[in-house]
């Protein structure tokens, strides 16, 4: 054989040796280099996978912190009372006219059925604690809505369930542990008796937190709730979206199709692109500035945050519209003007519905960040302490972020767990709305 | 007139079949047009008989698709692309800025190189044109010129019962029928076709050549091949581009099987190209 292999070489002419030896050479650094890729891809590939087990543990471990803090917000323990509705505390001239019936002392009907309860607590000061087992202001509000949604009701005695006060919650919920020695522990053991009698009289028990859901914001945490940020929110992310929506596709579209390219339209599309990069602090200060100041605006309202937002918000949106309309395939504009079809109808029957699932998702994109924006909203006063759920654009209120920032910096302990429920409502707002773009986008490229 | 009119005029003459006698569709005289800094064609005079089938051959670049484009000033889509000289349609400059383009579109229809349906309905496609142009009053009358689109196209026995169905369901050669029965919806007096073929099979190819051939009767085709038997088949004149250059122009026949200027004998011979 071997030699058959001299004779071969022998025969060859040089360059075809040569060759051979260089086929043969090559061959073999590509047999090498393989290994090599082939550990590269692998390398890669568990780099990836490595990174995504590590997003995953951190989402899991912020869902985990968030709703194991926050669930139990929405639950809230409750006590039954017996009241005597005294027609002479409520009423005395018995006119059952609304204003009376509103401006009532309830309170002093809760306390007095307080202490019918706790016959045994003599001195002032622990009635004082028994009262305090239930929240005042809670109770107060509860039979002035019962005795205002029907007043025939006044004169009798009614048994009606109240919200605890948010020390009595704790201590049920087990954020404030009985173990503790009860010099530092914020309910005393009386305190914890006369729940305990409460208990088995099936006096307490903890029901959904509906409240939570209704109500605007309060000193009191067992009565704060998230709907006043949430409508804040939603109103302020209607004007986002109405403003920014519109104003960005148009700007897009007239850069992308119309606008002739040229040093203007170059200087145009850099600002917008640094626009993007702006701190969105500087939008506040330049809604205070401008939009407050100077034009006069309302303070705190949703329409100036919405303005504020949609500032922020639009080079996003110009950007991946754009992005969107040069993604359309040219072949389609080419069709559409062969068949003589105007510039404008080009674009608003072909090319805008093509790109228009691209523009929603970015569209979405920046109202997502615009939900969860807070700074520029300080500057707007969006920051203030307002109890009641806004009824218009112009009203005084405030958004889901800033109020999760007041709560976390509320001193009450059972402001801890509204802090994470509010969290988890504004995650479900997040949710809801990318699932609202996923399906619009769905909804369009199937019609096409 | 320059030379390139003069050789044109005497080609012209010299055209022995029916083509002499038919009138001029489009006729282009000193056609230049640059891209930018870059000329794509020189000087170009080209004539277009009514109701023929003229193709236009000559190797890649070579210009033959720019001058197509001219025709219903598609090139105005690119902002740097500059076109001088006269193209008259019936004996109207359509580059006279009085010209509207939309207008001249509907005159002048396209069928690309790769299908292009509207990601649409069938249906759509074809009454998209005539809807925007205001061509069908009401609704039977949509349906009935989508119909007769469809069948001057060959279409219509295959797609019939599927209207409603995306465009971009049917096979390559039958989204380019497609294509064509939308340029045929609009009535347009002129089809240009940017080598409707180079994307389809053999069997597809064949298909739309008898349709061009068919609809020669009606409309005027300038169509764009790199595919000489193709050429040969379909049209009745023959123009060579090369370079940017328009070498020469004649009846079909006399093209492929006596040229005068050598760069076209090599060409067809397939030494270049």
């Amino acid at each position: 054989m071997s030699e058959t292999v001299v004779t071969e070489t022998v025969d060859l002419p040089n360059h075809s040796k040569d060759i051979a030896t260089r086929k043969k050479n090559s061959a073999d650094a590509v047999r090498q280099s393989l290994k090599k890729r082939y550990a590269a891809e692998r390398r890669f590939r568990t780099y990836g996978v490595m990174a995504l087990v590590f997003a995953f543990l951190m989402l899991v471990t912020l869902f985990t912190t968030i709703i194991g803090n926050g669930y139990t917000a929405f639950v809230q323990t409750m006590v039954r009372l017996d009241v005597h509705l005294d027609a002479q505390v409520i009423d005395p001239k018995g006119t059952r006219r609304p204003e009376v019936l509103g401006n009532a002392g309830y309170g002093l009907l809760v306390k007095k059925s307080l202490r019918k309860m706790f016959p045994e607590v003599r001195a002032r000061r622990d009635k004082k604690k028994v009262y305090g087992i239930i929240s005042l202001l809670g109770a107060n509000d509860t039979l002035r809505a019962a005795v205002l949604e029907n007043p025939s009701i006044v004169g009798t005695t009614i048994s009606i369930w109240v919200p605890s006060s948010d020390d009595a919650d704790m201590l049920m919920k087990g954020h404030i542990s009985r173990d503790v020695v009860e010099k530092e522990r914020r309910v005393t053991n009386k305190e914890i008796a006369w729940l305990d009698k409460l208990i088995i009289d099936k006096r307490l028990e903890t029901q959904f937190n509906t409240r939570f859901f209704t109500s605007g914001d309060s000193r009191e945490p067992e009565l704060a709730g998230v709907w006043g940020a949430a409508v804040g929110s939603l109103l302020t992310l209607v004007i986002t979206l109405l403003l920014s929506f519109p104003l960005g596709v148009a700007a897009a579209v007239y850069l992308e199709e119309f606008a002739p390219k040229n040093r203007w339209t170059q200087l145009i599309e850099v600002n917008i692109n640094n626009l993007a990069a702006v701190p969105s602090i500087v939008f506040g200060l330049l809604g205070l500035a401008v939009l407050l100041n100077f034009v006069g605006m309302p303070r705190s309202a949703p329409v100036v945050g919405g303005i504020v937002l949609a500032l922020m918000t639009l080079p996003t949106v110009i950007i991946t519209g754009r992005a969107a309309l040069t993604s359309v395939p040219p072949s389609i504009r080419e069709a559409a003007l062969g068949v003589g079809a105007s510039r404008v109808q080009t674009i608003f029957h072909h090319v805008l519905p093509l790109a228009m699932p691209g523009i929603l998702t970015g569209s979405i994109i920046g109202m997502a960040r615009a939900l969860g924006e807070t700074a520029p909203l300080l500057m707007i006063g969006m920051v203030a302490f307002i109890v009641d759920v806004p009824q218009g654009f112009t009203d005084p209120s405030t958004v889901l972020p800033v109020q999760i920032y007041l709560w976390a910096d509320s001193p009450e302990r059972a402001f801890v767990e509204k802090t994470s429920a509010a969290i988890i409502v504004l995650l479900a707002f997040l949710v809801t709305m990318n699932a609202l773009a996923v399906w619009l986008r769905q909804k369009f490229e199937t019609r096409w | 007139m320059s030379t390139a009119a003069a050789v044109q005029v005497t080609a012209q003459n010299d055209v022995t079949n029916t083509m002499s006698a038919a009138p001029t569709k489009f006729s282009a005289r000193h056609v230049n047009v640059f891209y930018g800094e870059k000329q794509a064609l020189f000087d170009v005079a080209l004539d277009v008989p009514r109701h023929h089938v003229t193709a236009l051959i000559g190797p890649s670049g070579c210009g033959k698709s720019t001058f197509l484009r001219c025709l219903n000033r598609m090139n105005d889509t690119i902002p740097i692309c500059k076109v001088s000289g006269k193209i008259l349609l019936d004996e109207n400059d359509i580059y006279d800025p009085a010209i509207d383009v939309v207008y001249l579109r509907a005159r002048v229809g396209m069928v690309f190189q790769k299908p292009n349906p509207f990601p649409k309905s069938i249906f759509e496609n074809i009454a998209y044109g005539p809807r925007i142009h205001g061509i069908a009053t009401d609704k039977n009358d949509l349906d009935e010129i989508v119909q007769t689109s469809l069948e001057k196209a060959g279409l219509w026995a295959e797609v019939k019962d599927r209207l409603a169905e995306p465009g971009t369901s049917l096979s390559g050669g039958q989204q380019q029928r497609l294509c064509i029965a939308r340029a045929i919806a609009v009535q347009p007096e002129v089809i240009l076709m940017d080598e409707p073929c180079s994307a389809l099979d053999p069997i597809a190819t064949a298909k739309i050549e008898e349709l061009i051939d068919e609809l020669r009767e009606h409309y005027t085709i300038v169509i764009v091949t790199h595919n000489m038997q193709q050429a040969a088949r379909v049209s009745q004149q023959t123009a060579f581009f090369h370079l940017g250059y328009l070498v020469e122009c004649d009846s079909t026949e006399q093209i492929f099987t006596n040229p005068t200027d050598q760069r076209t004998q090599d060409y067809i011979t397939g030494r270049f190209g």
